[in-house]
């Protein structure tokens, strides 16, 4: 079966005053229909770079390589004016920041509606009917009369709400969701997760999930995809994954979650030393040598290929697995 | 028992709504009535979603903010009404740890510049004595020497809230209240935040507020935990007792919506998924504040308003549905057999 997206050896370089920064390296993986598929990693990891690069979104000193083919055609080669026709209609993103993402002056009725009459060609009462129905949707209450508010006058959860409404007015096929209940709180996350599920299975909309909390990963992931400093390096099932991490990043990043039950004084949180590596001079040996504690001349030396270390589970690293044996 | 560092009693700050569209002069009540006590020491965390009056305490508390009522006193001095010229000595005694270690450090300044000048303002160091003091709080906090002389802006998030944090010990502070300090902060840096403030609480003894919407991070860091809902604090309890038998049914949903990173344990669980957003404050609903989002509302809860009582074990809530002796409500039917 070939994939829905498929991202080849997806390599992004920004053109910078202070030389180039390589913030993707060589990133590749597929995203099928219906999956929920989450890049996770730190900030500087290349995680949003690589969700941007897919819609044509990157700043104009970017210099994107490799290849995202999504139904036949290679993303990256496109026209602004073919990617639009793909944007917000075929794939559609949902940021992180819902009150800057809306437009403070026109009501929120009317700008989901835009999207319908952009790319649907609507009449507009033909719109505005479709958006209350796309408000009920995504769990907006009394959407008749949301419809008519202005940004402000919504919550942060209802305003996420909003701007996924207007990401799958289209019926798309896949949604990018950038970091989407990063601002939120707790019990509307919980709320806005459940949509996203609910999308899902009720439109078969596939999701693009970017987010660093492995809490959320957990929560609603089929696959995951490891990042650090531009390059993958970890990518299995969410169980898989979490049973039975092998690359020293993921387990750093796992013991570094207080959980709900740890204490001070029984576990210490775990820490990762040093910084993420600065990406205007990317190393040629593994990118996380320099934090790691399995790190010896070899990983100083040479870049670790990515294999199947276990079962559909690849994780680039000479020293992988619970005890890091040599291979 | 020693006397509290702080002492907060009846704390409230209503604030005025201005503008053209709201001539009446309604009221945002960011927090209403709120009042706690943190001993010498001890590590009390709040917590709350956005809008629950969090910070806004916080900020009353170092008088950031002027409070509509109720009084603060810290080390039994009375500062709910001192000026700012009286103030400012006994800023010496309680400083604070900001959210954003972006927008909180003087762009214009030096790292070391930030950290020193406390010290200097208060008089206490100057000189290479405030060069050697700097370069001991730099040490402390795991920031190398040769930061001192970068700007913020040259600085990782996790290095800048080292600084911020520095800063804020510079004056040895009896009390350090921290308001969000990690949640800007990746994951791997909280951790090492965290373990920072774990260990320089542990050495220096502050007391500490620690303002946080993040469960996991509260039970991992405080003693105590309040849970502030609508501007009210709606259970207090000693860390232990909060997170193994939470009795307010705002708090065990809180709960039960934090993920857990285990998918496993995340898909099998149980969730009580709150519906609605938390009400507005300038219009808070009657009775509990609560009720309108609590999945087992009974009418004696819409009009009449619980007060924060004790069940035991310096455990208190305020709800109706808990029993006499602390039996907690059950939000959702156990399961059958498993």
């Amino acid at each position: 079966m070939s994939a829905l997206l498929d991202v080849r050896d997806l390599s992004v370089r920004f053109v910078t005053e202070d030389g180039p920064v390589q913030a993707v390296s060589d990133v590749s993986f597929q995203l099928e229909e219906k999956q929920v598929l989450a890049l996770v990693g730190e900030s500087g990891c290349g995680k949003s770079v690589t969700a941007m690069s897919i819609l044509g979104l990157l700043p104009t000193s970017a210099d994107p390589s490799g290849s995202v083919s999504f139904d036949g055609h290679n993303m990256l080669g496109m026209s602004s004016g073919q990617m639009q026709q793909i944007r917000g209609k075929e794939i559609s993103m949902v940021f992180q920041e819902p009150m800057t993402s809306l437009n403070p002056v026109f009501r929120v009725g009317r700008q989901v509606g835009e999207v319908l009459r952009r790319h649907e060609g609507m009449s507009r009462d033909a719109a505005a009917k479709r958006v209350v129905e796309l408000f009920e949707l995504v769990g907006i209450p009394a959407p008749a009369r949301r419809v008519k508010e202005y940004p402000h006058q919504l919550s942060g959860g209802m305003r996420q709400r909003v701007m996924i409404a207007m990401a799958v007015a289209c019926n798309p096929k896949i949604l990018i969701a950038d970091e989407p209940t990063t601002a939120l709180d707790v019990t509307i996350q919980a709320g806005i997760l459940d949509v996203m599920r609910d999308l899902r299975d009720q439109l078969g909309t596939a999701v693009l999930l970017i987010t660093h909390d492995l809490g959320v990963v957990a929560d609603i992931a089929e696959r995951v995809v490891v990042m650090y400093a531009g390059r993958k390096v970890e990518e299995a099932d969410a169980g898989e994954l979490f049973a039975h991490p092998q690359h020293p990043y993921t387990m750093g990043l796992l013991g570094a979650i207080p959980r709900v039950g740890s204490m001070r004084g029984e576990s210490r949180l775990q820490e990762i030393p040093g910084l993420v590596p600065s990406l205007s001079a990317p190393p040629d040996h593994c990118v996380f040598a320099p934090r790691c504690p399995r790190a010896d001349d070899r990983t100083r030396s040479e870049l670790p290929a990515l294999t199947e270390e276990r079962p559909d589970h690849f994780v680039a690293c000479f020293y992988p697995g619970e005890r890091g044996g040599a291979k | 028992m020693t006397a509290p560092v702080l002492e907060v009693t009846g704390l409230k700050k209503h604030f005025q709504v201005s503008g053209r569209l709201s001539a009446t002069g309604e009221l945002v009540y960011a927090v209403d009535d709120v009042s706690l006590a943190i001993a010498p020491g001890e590590v009390l965390g709040l917590v709350g979603e956005s809008g629950s009056g969090k910070s806004t305490t916080a900020r009353c508390i170092m008088r950031l903010l002027e409070p509509t009522a109720g009084t603060v006193t810290l080390l039994g001095q009375d500062i709910t009404h001192l000026s700012r010229q009286h103030m400012r000595p006994h800023r010496r005694q309680m400083h604070m740890v900001f959210q954003d270690p972006y927008s909180s450090l003087n762009p214009r300044m030096t790292c070391g510049q930030l950290v020193g000048q406390p010290l200097e303002l208060h008089g206490i160091a100057g000189g290479s004595e405030l060069g050697d003091r700097v370069q001991d709080l730099f040490d402390k906090v795991g920031l190398g020497d040769q930061l001192r002389h970068r700007f913020p802006h040259e600085l990782s998030g996790g290095q800048r809230q080292r600084v911020g944090i520095a800063r804020a010990l510079s004056l040895r502070p009896n009390l350090l209240i921290a308001d969000e300090p990690v949640s800007a902060l990746d994951v791997s840096v909280q951790a090492s935040i965290l373990n920072l403030l774990v260990d320089l609480q542990e050495e220096m003894g502050f007391a500490c507020l620690f303002v946080a919407h993040d469960l996991s991070t509260v039970e991992y860091f405080c003693h105590r935990v309040a849970v502030m809902y609508l501007g009210k604090i709606v259970e207090l309890a000693p860390r232990d007792r909060l997170f193994a038998d939470p009795k307010h049914p705002y708090t065990q949903s809180l709960l039960s919506a934090v993920p857990v990173p285990d998918p496993e344990v995340q898909r099998s669980r149980r969730r009580v998924v709150l519906q609605g957003d938390i009400p507005s404050p300038m219009n808070p609903p009657s009775g509990c504040s609560f009720h309108t989002r609590c999945p087992i509302v009974e009418e004696r809860n819409k009009v009449e308003e619980p007060v924060l009582r004790d069940v035991g074990g310096g455990h208190q809530v305020a709800c109706h549905l808990v029993g006499p002796s602390g039996e907690a409500p059950k939000l959702v039917e156990e399961k059958q057999g498993v």
